[in-house]
């Protein structure tokens, strides 16, 4: 199965994207966020960094660049779409998911390993996780609160759409403790926390059995692939 | 040429800690009028010809669907430069 990464300027870790989609079994594709071809893939991954520096918000230039008006026209499509912190804020502000990301209400830039829930085991990308389960990867930013309006809140907590919840430590502020999200659909998906950085032994979270052995993020991109095996 | 000038704060009711930071940087620095601090963005758009309504209707809609965004933020104010 073909997955794509785009690299946006300011992309950070589209390889690092691209290596998990190997580990996991699929054929990572480099996109290029100027071109208006998605090489024939079947699901689409945004990656970190800090695409166009940030400048004007966080996603918001990126959210508006060429490959995107393909990347939003096959999200609605039903294609799967993977949004990782920075790839979240261009989701979010692709309006492809709602709300907003700010900056982390005590300021800082935080990097450690995220115990996270998953709160949505039924989307393309979540499928292999059960709902209730702790997984721990890397989280690693500077603008991930996020919020949305007290009514905005209450569809997406009634509609089931929070895919992820922080866990013990709140780390920006998120409101409801959100980590992530799914759309309706299921496809699109986007979250603060960096998934591809927990998919090999030996460069993932520590976890009790190991150092650096954490692997919980490699169920994203094994899920992927299980849900477009699953439709052919 | 004229120029046309957008202002974007963040909303009210949001936490903005970089204003946050910047308040308590001024009580650091000891006696202060100032209570609080909201930091926002200022756009200067430069236009070439003259500004009509057209031209100010489209710097709005920039304003709204570009240079803002409505979850996080509010417009302010689209005047041209004096």
């Amino acid at each position: 199965m073909r997955i794509g990464v785009v690299t946006f300027p300011g992309s950070l870790d589209d390889r690092d994207a691209q290596r998990a989609i190997r580990l996991a079994g699929g054929e990572p594709v480099a996109l290029w966020h100027g071109s208006h071809d998605l090489d024939g893939v079947e699901a689409i991954v945004l990656p970190g960094g800090f695409s166009y520096g940030d400048y004007l918000r966080c996603g918001a230039i990126a959210a508006r660049s060429p490959i995107m008006s393909e990347v939003i026209s096959a999200a609605e499509a039903g294609m799967p779409v993977l949004g990782i912190c920075n790839g979240f804020q261009i989701l979010v502000e692709a309006h492809l998911l709602p709300g907003g990301l700010i900056r982390n209400d005590h300021g800082d830039f935080i990097c450690r390993d995220q115990v996270l829930r998953v709160e949505n085991a039924s989307t393309a990308w979540t499928n292999g996780f059960t709902v209730g389960q702790e997984i721990t990867v890397p989280l690693k930013n500077g603008e991930g609160g996020f919020i949305a309006s007290p009514s905005e809140l209450e569809r997406l907590e009634g509609e089931g759409l929070v895919a992820f919840r922080y866990v013990g430590v709140n780390p920006n502020g998120s409101l409801d403790d959100i980590a992530g999200l799914t759309n309706a659909r299921g496809n699109v998906v986007g979250l603060m926390p960096h998934p591809e950085h927990a998919s090999e032994v030996g460069f993932g979270p520590d976890t009790p059995a190991a150092m650096r052995s954490g692997v919980d993020g490699l169920t994203f991109f094994t899920s992927v692939l299980q849900h477009t095996l699953a439709r052919v | 040429m004229p120029t046309i000038v957008v202002e974007v704060m963040p909303k009210a009711e949001l936490l903005d800690p970089a204003g946050k930071a910047v308040a308590s940087a001024l009580h650091r620095l000891g006696d202060t009028p100032f209570t609080a601090v909201r930091i926002g963005k200022r756009f200067e758009l430069t236009v070439e010809g003259e500004v009509t309504d057209a031209v100010l209707a489209k710097a709005r809609t920039l304003a709204d669907e570009m240079l803002s965004n409505s979850v996080i933020e509010d417009v302010v104010s689209v005047e041209v430069a004096p």
